[in-house]
């Protein structure tokens, strides 16, 4: 696992399954009335395409630091307690997960709105990519135009 | 990076990740640029060394010391260069 951090916010990228279960901690405060979670993982339909697994490259010493910056300013706009953004890379199976972020704050608004938009920014800045890999053989980068 | 005097240029290794990578058939391609160089002119390098590359080009960015770069940014000196498909995390 390659992880930044500060009191904050925690960034990982890990090489092996990642659970929502691993970093409660990591979000729990006394202050806070709101815990949200975002787990994604590997989806086996994309229209008439099945898909046997996912495989994700990463540049991770740039991915590691955009996914610090992204998390830091929205901790600063959303007033947030706490927040982890970690990403697995490598072979991801059906079902599994290939990204979690888990965030705290005061109210559940806050928690809610910066779910979305942390998601959101990562899927356009991050230099992570991802593979399909079909069940009929095929592969297919994932590169959104 | 190395400097490279018969040319007044420098000499860098540009990264390549997932479709780049698998198109170029290599992790890395070394291009030559005069110095300081643009971004997009370090572009077209990479699709002069890389012909295979040219129709991605439009739709990658670059990143130069693992921030992302505009067009007219000014490349010199020592510098980390990748070359950034559409990302596609998460």
């Amino acid at each position: 696992m390659t992880q930044l951090g500060n009191r904050n916010v925690v960034i990982a990228i890990h090489y092996q399954p990642i659970s929502i279960s691993m970093y409660r901690h990591l979000i729990e405060d006394a202050d806070v009335g709101a815990h949200a979670w975002f787990e994604g993982v590997t989806r086996r339909m994309t229209g008439e395409l099945e898909t046997v697994r996912l495989t994700y490259e990463g540049f991770e010493p740039m991915a590691l630091r955009e996914m610090n910056r992204i998390a830091e300013c929205i901790v600063s706009e959303f007033k947030l307690a706490k927040l982890l953004i970690a990403h697995r890379l490598g072979d991801v199976p059906l079902g599994e997960a290939s990204l979690i972020v888990g965030c705290s704050a005061p109210h559940r608004v806050n928690v809610l709105l910066s779910l979305a938009k942390i998601v959101d920014q990562l899927k356009a800045d991050v230099p992570i990519w991802k593979k399909e890999h079909f069940a009929n053989g095929e592969t297919q980068w994932v590169h959104p135009k | 990076m190395q400097e490279d005097y018969s040319t007044g240029g420098n000499r860098y290794d540009v990264l390549l990740f997932a479709i780049a990578s698998e198109l170029a058939n290599r992790s890395a391609i070394t291009v030559d640029v005069p110095s300081p160089t643009t971004a997009a002119d370090m572009l077209d390098a990479i699709g002069r060394v890389c012909p295979a590359l040219i129709p991605w080009l439009p739709s990658c960015r670059l990143a130069v010391n693992q921030s992302f770069v505009s067009n007219d940014f000014l490349i010199s000196g020592d510098a980390e260069i990748a070359l950034i498909p559409p990302v596609s995390g998460g």
